[in-house]
This record gives structure tokens, C-alpha cells and sequence, in this order.
């Protein structure tokens, strides 16, 4: 048993201050991006989060090359970005062209600033593909907090949301103010963008914020059982990514552990394409695995 | 709908009524009563001004010049006493939630916040739901639903702030002829139990000819209001057109018919859904 236990926990896996804060950082950025990427989906505004996270790149370039952390550029880069891709286009036509120029004009400028750098070792490899174990433990506290008032804000947008993501027009009838709900949102979806682009890197943080959720609502046609399901799903990918990230240290080549964002992402991508193999719902709302629980009863 | 309109409350009023964008006059000098309890069919081609109509009872568009009360009062946006059933919503087949939660939204969907579920709460909808014959969808991912039945839900969701007014935003556009009539005998009924004044906008009168009190015909922005049989008169709707047209009543349809050739095109535009080997309709 303990033999199985050791194979599976690598010495030192739970005593190690870096995987402590990895396991909790990366905890708090699943949640997050688990419960975020069921409205993201909902609303089909996978493009934009991802535009986000390129734009936050640039920022953590620019950040790394003003001397500050990588972290603080891609907050607040992802937020300017979700801010002018809410305000440059109202038809959808008008925000995909939109975004696509705003876009590949930062990733520009990223360019740039990664060019300047000349201090920062292996910056581009920070930015694109995250840096969960070389977080400083100092921002954890910050980061969860932050994560924490996300999910409260999002907790309290709740209905309004739901409501002019399904139907805009009855939504404005009823006097929900939709563009300012649409625009917290995407507020909110930039803070979870640029948390996330931290742990496994801007290329990669669009898995964590969609890859779960959209599994989680392939699973199950109720929005209360979808939003859990997403967060637990991103948890347990993230920290088994994280736990054969540890391991991969004694994986060829010797001494030197794979990358984390490897593992997280394969993983969510497993996850997803399990959950295709499960069929959809049903016209009276049950799932096969419901049906089944239903019938042992 | 024995007792005659002007014996009832009156309900809505509109006085001159007009909407300009721009050079452009979309509605010009709308007068409408309207009391409680009736049904009222608001009927037009495409581009006659229903829309802005709606827009302008819903307060989402200010007008131009003129005056809208629902119930003695200035209308407002949100306001509890009109209900709406909007065109059609998108509902991927994915949609996370089931007929209930969409009914639900009715009731509290402006309000922050989780739903919390209360029996009061649960038993309006379930009345809302009970209403429109949806008890059973009431667990079904609205996603998976056909047209018919997303309506019946968007009504129950209408109802849940017991509306004095039910505006129906083009109801029967997308269904077909049995789930259209479906849809137009469930308004009526709701019409007469809860005693609600329903606009319903059609450009097609003849699904509506059983159940409509008076009908509102809309075309180039001007309005007509009164019985059917007054107002859809060859030289009441040719007054209202500026150019002659033609009333036909063969069996139980109406036909309407331009008189121009010039004109022809349009109107088969305005009626080309239901449209069946009639030259056109109105």
C-alpha cells in the first residue's frame, strides 16, 4: 500500500513550499475559471477570453520590462483588453474584426517589450506557458482574495446574467440594464483570464476557462449542477497536473520536471473528450447517468 | 368579448403618438384605447411600424412627440404591469436550464442574486406554468424544445408578474398552422381567465379572426383601430395605404390585395408565410 502511495506521491511532494503553493494557487484559479467558463460559454465568448489572454501577455512582457511582475501586466492588460473588446463592437461582426486588429496589434507590441527585456531569464517562457511553481508564495494571498471577489461578484450577477444571456430583449423589457450587465462580465471574465494566464501561461489559460465548463454542461442540463461540476472538473485537472508535473522529476531526461501547463491542459483535454462519449440529455432533462441513479432507487 | 371595449377600464391610451428617425416618420399621430380584458390583433406589412410600436409601449423608445399611459401612468421600461413574449430567443440545444428556470426568470431575473427558492415561489410558477398547459415541459432543457412549446414557456414567463397587458412580439411567425392556432387559443383563454389585454402583432389577420375584440391596422405608420369588419373595408385600408386596394372574403379568410402592379411585390412580402395561392395577403 505504501509502496502504491510512494509510486504515486513522490518523496517530498506534500513537505514542498512550492507544490503547497502550487496545489492552492492553481485550487483557487480552477474554481474560478471553472465557474467564469460556464457563462463563457454560455454567452460564446470563448474568442474574447482568449483574446484577453494574448493581450495579457503583452502586458506581462511589459510588465517583466519595466520591473514589476508578470502577474500585475497581465491583470491589467486582460482587463483594458475586455474592456475595448465590450466597447468597440455591438454586432457580432463589428467585435470579431474588432478584436482580431486590437488583438494582433498588442501582440505587437508584446513583441517589442520582450525584445527590450534583456533581464528577465527565460521571460517568454514565463508569459506563454505559465510559472505556477515559481510564483512568489507573497502574491497567493492577493491572488485568492482576488479570486474570492470574483466569484462573489459573479455570484451576485447571477440572474441578471442568465437572463440577457438567454433572452436579451425580454431581459431589457424587464428593465435589466443588459449592456452594464454584459459589461461586468467581462470585467469579471478578464480578472479570471489574467489569474489563470499565470498558472499555465497565456497560450494555454483558454483550456482551464472553457475546457471544463463546456464538459461540465455536456454532462448535465441544469445550471446549478453545471457550475460545480466545471470548477471541480478544472480542480482535478490542475492538480493532477500538478501532482505529474512533481513526478516527471525522476522521468526522463533526469532532473528535470516537465512542464506543468503540459500536463493541465492534456489533461482538460481528456476530460473533454470523455465527456463527448457521454450523450446528451434527454427532452425530460435526465442524463443516462441520471436515469440510472433514478431506476437503483 | 360579449361586452363592447368602451365599457371596460381603459387600459392603454396612446395620444398622437409619433416616432421620427431622422427625416424619416415611422409613426405619425397614434391614438389608441384600449380597455381591459381585450384582444387586440396589431396587424401590418413588414416595415408598417410594429416594432417601434412595441418598442415605444414597452418605454424602451421614447416617441418622438405624443403620449403613452398604461393605467393612468407614464409608461416606464420594466414595468411590472406589461408583460412580453419577445419574437423568438436563440436556446442552443446545450442550454443549462430547464422550462421551470426559464419561467422563473420571469419572476426575479432583474433581481441580483441567487433565485431563492421559496414554496410562494415555486407555486407561481408552477401556476404560470399550469397556465399555458406546460406543467410537463417543466423539467425539459428548453434547449431541446420545439418552437411551440419554447413559446408556451416565454408566455408563462410573461405572466408571473400578472400582467394587466400582454404584448406578443410576432408569435406566430415561426410556428406552423396547428401550433399556431395552438398558440392563438391559449392566448385567448388566457385573455378571458385572468382577464389580461393582449396585443398580438401578425402580419397575417387570419389566425386572429376568431378571438380579436378589434384589430389595429398599422401600415406606412398610420394607424386604423376598431372591429374587424369596420376596418378591414376596401376604402378604409386603401385611405390608410394612399393607393387603392382590394378586401376579398372568400370562406373564412381575408385577403388583402394590392391595387397597383407596382405594388405587388410588397405585398407578397408582407404576406408571403401564409400565403397559400392568394395573390396576397395582409
Amino acid at each position: 500500500m505504501t509502496g502504491i502511495w510512494n509510486a504515486i506521491f513522490a518523496a517530498g511532494f506534500f513537505a514542498n513550499p512550492e507544490v503547497q503553493n502550487a496545489l492552492w494557487l492553481g485550487g483557487v484559479i480552477a474554481v474560478v475559471s471553472g465557474c467564469i467558463g460556464v457563462f463563457t460559454v454560455l454567452r460564446g465568448q470563448s474568442f474574447a477570453g482568449h483574446a484577453m489572454s494574448d493581450m495579457g501577455a503583452a502586458g506581462a512582457a511589459g510588465a517583466l520590462l519595466a520591473g514589476g511582475t508578470a502577474v500585475a501586466g497581465f491583470l491589467s492588460f486582460s482587463v483594458v483588453a475586455g474592456v475595448s473588446v465590450d466597447l468597440l463592437g455591438v454586432r457580432p461582426r463589428d467585435r470579431d474584426v474588432a478584436t482580431g486588429l486590437v488583438l494582433t496589434a498588442v501582440l505587437g507590441l508584446g513583441s517589442l517589450f520582450l525584445f527590450f527585456d534583456t533581464r528577465t531569464v527565460g521571460a517568454p517562457e514565463i508569459i506563454l506557458f505559465g510559472s505556477l511553481f515559481t510564483s512568489d508564495p507573497g502574491l497567493t494571498p492577493w491572488l485568492s482574495a482576488l479570486g474570492a471577489a470574483v466569484l462573489l461578484a459573479l455570484a451576485i450577477l447571477f440572474r441578471p446574467l442568465v437572463f440577457i444571456s438567454l433572452s436579451p430583449d425580454t431581459a431589457l423589457a424587464r428593465g435589466v440594464p443588459v449592456r452594464a450587465v454584459g459589461f461586468a462580465f467581462m470585467l469579471l471574465l478578464a480578472l479570471a483570464v489574467g489569474e489563470s494566464s499565470l498558472v499555465v501561461g497565456s497560450l494555454l489559460s483558454t483550456s482551464l476557462l472553457i475546457g471544463p465548463a463546456s464538459a461540465a454542461l455536456r454532462v448535465t442540463a441544469r445550471l446549478r449542477h453545471a457550475i460545480p461540476l466545471a470548477a471541480g472538473l478544472g480542480l482535478l485537472g490542475t492538480w493532477l497536473g500538478i501532482l505529474l508535473a512533481y513526478d516527471s522529476f525522476y522521468w526522463p531526461p533526469y532532473g528535470r520536471g516537465w512542464p506543468v501547463s503540459f500536463f493541465i491542459t492534456g489533461i482538460v483535454l481528456a476530460i473533454h473528450l470523455l465527456s463527448r462519449l457521454c450523450p446528451p440529455a434527454d427532452r425530460h432533462g435526465s442524463t443516462r447517468a441520471e436515469r440510472t441513479a433514478k431506476r437503483g432507487v | 368579448m360579449t361586452t363592447t371595449w368602451d365599457a371596460r377600464e381603459e387600459i392603454l391610451a396612446l395620444q398622437k403618438v409619433s416616432v421620427h428617425f431622422g427625416q424619416r416618420t415611422v409613426l405619425s399621430e397614434i391614438d389608441l384605447s384600449i380597455g381591459g380584458g381585450e384582444f387586440i390583433g396589431l396587424i401590418g406589412p413588414n416595415g408598417a411600424g410594429k416594432s417601434t410600436l412595441l418598442k415605444v409601449l414597452l418605454g424602451l423608445l421614447p416617441p418622438s412627440s405624443g403620449s403613452v399611459h398604461v393605467l393612468g401612468r407614464a409608461v416606464r421600461r420594466g414595468s411590472a404591469v406589461i408583460g412580453y413574449v419577445p419574437q423568438k430567443i436563440h436556446l442552443d440545444p446545450g442550454t443549462p436550464l430547464t422550462g421551470r428556470d426559464l419561467v422563473g426568470l420571469g419572476l426575479d431575473g432583474h433581481r441580483f442574486g441567487f433565485a431563492i427558492g421559496g414554496r410562494h415561489r415555486r407555486e407561481r410558477i408552477d401556476d404560470a406554468l399550469r397556465s399555458v398547459d406546460a406543467t410537463h415541459l417543466a423539467q425539459s432543457p428548453v434547449g431541446r424544445l420545439s418552437g411551440g412549446e419554447q413559446q408556451r414557456l416565454l408566455i408563462a414567463q410573461a405572466l408571473l408578474t400578472e400582467p394587466k397587458i400582454l404584448l406578443l412580439d410576432e408569435p406566430l411567425s415561426n410556428l406552423d398552422i396547428k401550433s399556431a392556432r395552438e398558440v392563438v387559443r391559449l392566448v385567448a383563454r388566457i385573455s378571458r381567465e385572468r382577464g389580461v389585454t393582449v396585443m398580438l402583432v401578425a402580419h397575417d389577420m387570419n389566425p386572429l379572426l376568431d378571438v380579436m375584440d378589434r384589430i389595429v391596422y398599422l401600415a406606412h405608420g398610420h394607424a386604423v383601430i376598431g372591429p374587424v369588419d369596420a376596418v378591414v373595408q376596401s376604402d378604409v385600408l386603401s385611405g390608410l395605404y394612399g393607393y387603392p386596394v382590394e378586401v376579398l372574403r372568400t370562406r373564412n379568410r381575408i385577403l388583402v390585395v394590392g391595387g397597383q402592379d407596382t405594388e405587388l411585390e410588397d405585398w407578397n412580402l408582407a404576406g408571403e408565410e401564409h400565403c397559400d395561392g392568394g395573390v396576397a395577403v395582409s
